[in-house]
């Protein structure tokens, strides 16, 4: 059915809108799926407006619905507007198309031939199958996959043995098939990788899963003649599938955006606040084109401030799991920024700025701080109160008003002294102080972690994925008086 | 005003025949621009061809490409319009003593002292357009807010002239890196497009166009060596146009065969950073034959 009719943008746009609000009988309940499928989105955090609504049915006014791909990336195109809604996007679009097409069948009495769906698995060679299923996995195959997904259910998850949980039985089969995922690395299958091609990735597996997993559901929906609730998504289905190695490259890219916020921000303020030196020399050269009437004043350029950078870093065992993320910080604000001087600490404090500039790479930076940054703990227990007085030692002489000092740490003392007194002094010191803890807010100032004592002095923030450390650089980049 | 396309199938071979192998919904969202009129925000890596979209898309819509490049800093006086005030000023010099104010004012700000920038240019051209305004977000917020008129309404006010309207109108890209988060507002304005790096086969279609002399099997063998490299964790993956340039240096050399040496000489153009370089020969250098 081709529905191209051509029409201006603007004009009959508030009529086709006025048309849709009375329900119609022929396209009315299509209308309200597409809604139904706003709504859904919305539900998972997608920001969807009206306006988005109005988009999306401009759009599909303009496309053949009849082609899949086509309707779906319409919808993508105007209503998932980031990498992060896309992927929420097309979990929730698979999802509640299933469930409306499984509806539809359950209310209009379709069903397959023979009672519970699946059979005919029992004469299927197992080699056979895993054969044809790589082959499919590795062409991407849809089709091929679905319909091997539905053999495979066939010859292992006869009726009687379903654990009845979805996960278990996805795994039981995928297992029984030999299709397996060693940790981090691409995904063996058995002993056939020798046979000369690639090994499957994860990625490939996971798309077989998906097929596996919708197949057993529609069994059981056919079994169950009924719906089964549907589950929000949880926050391991909407990560993007990326590597804790591509973080680094995301935490560069906001470090990055860091340096520049820093170097322009001040630069429009300076102008407001402050008188310029006119440039007479430059003045009078330029008045040269308005026949020597001075109309544009050239001053002298004032050279942009460039920050001081004071980073402390904990790297205790108590914060192990951030701290390859701090690091990773670390590295990435070396790159950025010429003058700034960086510590580690856990009982005492080290300075490793000699380390970052020499190492480029931030695996050989982190190899080498972990062996000879000289940080002596004696016990592992991060000591503050130490590190404060050490760091205050260090560069007392170099601490000015136009420095920043960063700390990322969890504040956990293990019960020792604070000394919120010397901390208070580095703040008092150095023009701004920031805290990133890469603890959950929820967490502050419960069991020995004392941020509040800190907070006192300096801007504390919840620091533990990228999109925080961007919140931290708006933060960062706001100018002081608001 | 030139036609517009009347099915998906039209931009994809139009575009193709402007030297474009569009992706699955690049054809789509490109011919919802131009029948909505809407602006389309395309985003993803570096070097996956955003800008070249643009220019395709004049190419194939046989519109002139007006071009805003963003940085940091941008304003409206670049952007938009500026006074050319050292003419105004003259015209006060050049006025006899008895003429009023009112007459002078009349005269100076008219559109004679009016320089306009690419998004003035855009929106009065007299042909339609394809304006493209590249790497959004290099800029200031304040600068996304002030585009906000003209996306919705093809229009920019020009507080001593009035409102300027689109007279045709023109299709609008907007690019961006995804360095930072763009503001909801332009954002509700655009459609999305989502560019990745392409798949293997799709990639061995682009490199045969823009390398049609290189043998079929040195050209895939190529492909999949990129594709390999970009799985690493690198500082910068290779981009599309990096391919090509890689596939144009071998076809120069003359290289039947991508081995480890041809490799070793000609890494450099598809990878730019040394620590890289370390891990990309490591890894994916030493896979290949001697």
């Amino acid at each position: 059915m081709s529905r191209a009719q051509p029409s201006g943008p603007g004009g009959d746009d508030a009529r086709r809108r006025r048309q849709r609000r009375e329900p119609d009988a022929r396209r009315g309940s299509f209308d309200a799926q597409i809604l139904q499928l706003g709504e859904a989105l919305r539900a998972e955090g997608v920001a969807i407006g009206t306006s988005e609504l109005n988009d999306a049915f401009a759009a599909l006014e303009q496309v053949r619905w009849t082609a899949p791909g086509d309707f779906r990336s319409a919808l993508a195109a105007t209503l998932a507007k980031s990498p992060e809604d896309r992927r929420v996007f097309d979990l929730v679009f698979e999802r509640f198309f299933f469930r409306a097409a499984e509806a539809g069948a359950l209310r209009h009495e379709v069903r397959e031939a023979d009672g519970d769906g699946i059979t005919g698995g029992e004469r299927i060679e197992l080699e056979n199958l895993r054969d044809q299923l790589l082959q499919a996995i590795r062409d991407g195959d849809d089709a091929a996959m679905r319909d091997l997904a539905r053999l495979a259910i066939a010859a292992f998850g006869r009726r009687g043995e379903g654990s009845g949980v979805l996960g278990v039985d996805v795994q039981r089969i995928r297992r029984a098939l030999g299709l397996r995922s060693e940790p981090g690395g691409p995904v063996q299958h058995g002993e056939a990788g020798v046979d000369g091609l690639p090994p499957l990735t994860r990625e490939q597996v996971r798309r077989f899963e998906a097929h596996l997993r919708r197949e057993l559901e529609r069994a059981q929906i056919e079994r169950t003649q009924a719906l089964p609730p549907s589950r929000p998504l949880t926050d391991l289905d909407r990560a993007l599938p990326t590597g804790p190695l591509q973080d680094l490259a995301a935490v560069h890219r906001v470090v990055a955006q860091l340096k520049r916020r820093l170097a322009t921000r001040g630069h429009e303020t300076r102008g407001h606040r402050r008188h310029a030196h006119v440039d007479v020399r430059r003045t009078m050269r330029a008045s040269l084109q308005t026949g020597g009437v001075p109309v544009v004043l050239k001053y002298r350029p004032r050279r942009p401030r460039r920050p001081e950078l004071y980073v402390l870093c904990d790297v205790s065992t108590s914060v192990t799991s951030a701290s390859v993320f701090f690091l990773s910080v670390l590295h990435a604000l070396h790159d950025a920024f010429r003058k700034m001087r960086s510590f580690v600490f856990v009982e005492r404090i080290s300075e490793v700025t000699g380390v970052f500039e020499r190492e480029r790479s931030f695996r050989a930076a982190s190899e080498a701080i972990s062996k000879d940054a000289g940080v002596a703990d004696v016990s592992g227990y991060t000591d503050y109160g130490r590190v404060w007085s050490e760091f205050l030692t260090q560069v007392e002489d170099d601490l000015h008003p136009r420095a920043t000092v960063i700390v990322l740490g969890d504040a956990r003392t293990n019960g020792r002294d604070p000394r919120a007194d010397v901390f208070a002094r580095i703040a008092d010191r150095a023009g701004r102080t920031f805290w990133l803890n890469p603890e959950p807010r929820l967490y502050w100032n419960y069991g020995d972690s004392v941020i509040a004592t800190y907070e006192r002095f300096c801007e504390a923030h919840e620091c533990w994925t990228t999109r925080q450390l961007e919140d931290f650089v708006k933060a960062l980049t706001r100018p002081a008086w608001d | 005003m030139s036609a517009l396309p009347t099915t998906v199938d039209d931009v994809a071979m139009g575009l193709r025949a402007a030297g474009y192998l569009p992706g699955e919904s690049t054809a789509l969202v490109s011919y919802l621009a131009a029948r909505l009129g809407k602006p389309v925000l395309v985003e993803g890596p570096a070097g996956v061809g955003k800008t070249e979209l643009a220019k395709a898309l004049s190419r194939y819509l046989g519109r002139r490409l007006v071009r805003l490049q963003c940085y940091e800093g941008l304003d409206e006086a670049k952007a938009l319009y500026e006074w050319n005030y050292r003419k105004q000023l003259l015209r006060i010099q050049t006025e006899a003593d008895g003429t009023g104010w009112d007459a002078v004012q009349d005269d100076i700000f008219g559109e004679e002292f009016l320089l306009s920038r690419p998004l003035l240019q855009a929106i009065a051209a007299d042909e339609p357009v394809v304006l493209l305004i590249d790497e959004i977000d290099k800029t200031d917020q304040e600068f996304e807010a002030m585009l906000l008129e003209l996306l919705s309404d093809f229009q920019i006010t020009i507080p001593e002239l009035g409102r300027i309207e689109a007279r045709t109108h023109p299709v609008v890209l907007l690019t961006s890196n995804n360095t930072r988060e763009l503001t909801e507002a332009l954002k509700r304005r655009c459609l999305y497009l989502w560019l990745d790096y392409p798949a293997t086969d799709h990639e061995l279609q682009i490199v045969r166009l823009h390398a049609p002399d290189l043998s079929e099997t040195v050209a895939r063998k190529l492909v999949e060596v990129v594709q390999q490299v970009r799985e690493l964790d690198l500082k910068k993956p290779p981009s599309i146009a990096e391919s090509i340039d890689w596939a144009r240096a071998l076809l120069l050399l003359g290289a039947d065969d991508i081995s480890q040496d041809v490799f070793r000489e000609t890494m450099s153009i598809i990878v730019k950073h040394r620590t890289d370089l370390d891990t990309v020969a490591e890894r994916v250098g030493v896979r290949l034959v001697a």
